[in-house]
């Protein structure tokens, strides 16, 4: 056995888990709440004459939850392939306006609840009119807080969650031709299939 | 042969002991963390002339374990800050929810858990200790043992003799000994 070789094996199972390393993207932390109740909440909804919305108003539904704002760059880019997904498949995708008012709103800072709820309302509406709203409706999360119970760090999120409430697929970061395609579509029809 | 401590094992015994010194440096010391986040205290010991500074915060206790707790817990936005040095927006967030669970009367395991529950446990700067993480626990001072064992195996295999040198003349040995003395 030729004995030199030894650290060469070495240095080469070294490079395979370095590239096996450099390959992860460190921004995708699991999720714990897969195969959890999706977390309970009840927030505004986008149009004022709509009351309050509940994950429990979907009970019995396969759902997406889209956590989106105006703000978000990667939101835009996705918003395309959300309006496409929802004309051709019948699947109801709830959007979730996260902290739709940001430090640099400067005039929104001082106003009350009502008129953030309100200054968010509009500015949302005015964005989904102009990128087409691909949404059954979009709940208003102005501080953040269902974002938290969520576990939401970047916009956009996307939830797939099923006729029980379970939370069965996170997708982080803008979803993809690919993760639509791949992920979220066999796993909605299955669902939907039992 | 090797009755006294073997020479070569002085590195070894060097790097125990920076690794031990390394540990009692590195581990958290909460009272540097207690001096900031109670501004009472400071103004206390602080001399009694000129008027004080007005406290930071109502609830100075809260504020402390607010602090101790969000530097054993990770920002998610900028994976290599604490909570407690963070400013992205997120972090803020989630202090101000830690706030509200503490004033709850949550216990700083509750709050852990809450958080673990959502973000999972990478939120958590100190890993909890449970069999999914014993190699993360163990696995550094399980290498650093295979090596050392390994370097004494190496050490230890018989080696072999050193050749014999050619045969030499009494005149070629003299030769040799007055290069040497030169």
């Amino acid at each position: 056995m030729k004995r030199f070789l030894i650290p060469l094996f070495l240095f080469l199972a070294l490079v395979v888990f370095l590239a096996i390393g450099l390959q992860r993207d460190p921004r995708e932390i699991p999720s714990p709440l897969i195969d959890k109740p999706a977390p309970a909440f009840s927030l505004p909804t986008l149009n004022p004459a709509t009351g309050p919305f509940s994950p429990a108003d979907m009970k019995g539904r396969v759902w997406l939850l889209n956590v989106w704002a105006t703000w978000c760059v990667a939101c835009r880019q996705e918003h395309p392939l959300l309006v496409d997904f929802a004309q051709r498949h019948q699947v109801p995708i709830v959007g979730m306006s996260y902290k739709e008012i940001q430090p640099q709103d400067a005039q929104a800072q001082n106003m009350d609840a009502s008129a953030k709820l309100q200054f968010a309302r509009e500015r949302s509406q005015v964005w989904l009119s102009r990128y087409g709203n691909p949404y059954e409706l979009s709940v208003m999360d102005i501080d953040g807080r269902v974002g938290i119970l969520y576990g939401v760090y970047g916009v956009p999120e996307t939830y797939v969650i099923d006729q029980l409430g379970v939370i069965r697929y996170k997708a982080v970061g803008e979803v993809t031709p690919d993760i639509l395609a791949s992920k979220v579509l066999p796993l909605v029809q299955k669902l939907n299939a039992s | 042969m090797q009755t006294e401590a073997p020479r070569w094992l002085w590195p070894v015994w060097l790097c125990a002991a920076g690794l031990l010194l390394s540990f009692g440096f590195c581990w958290p010391r909460p009272a540097r963390a207690q001096v900031i986040a109670n501004p009472t205290a400071a103004a206390a010991t602080a001399p009694a002339w000129g008027p004080q500074a007005a406290p930071l915060s109502e609830e100075p206790e809260l504020e402390a374990r607010l602090l101790k707790l969000s530097e054993e817990l990770r920002c998610l936005v900028c994976q290599n800050e604490s909570l407690a040095s963070s400013r992205a927006e997120l972090a803020e967030d989630l202090r101000r929810e830690v706030r509200s669970l503490l004033r709850e009367g949550k216990s700083d395991q509750a709050v852990k858990d809450f958080l673990v529950a959502r973000y999972g446990d990478f939120v958590l700067y100190r890993p909890e200790f449970k069999p999914l993480t014993w190699l993360l626990w163990f696995g550094p001072f399980a290498l650093l043992i295979g090596a050392f064992a390994g370097l004494g195996w190496y050490l230890r295999q018989p080696r072999a003799p050193l050749e014999a040198g050619p045969d030499l003349s009494e005149a070629e040995r003299a030769r040799v000994d007055r290069w040497l003395k030169d």
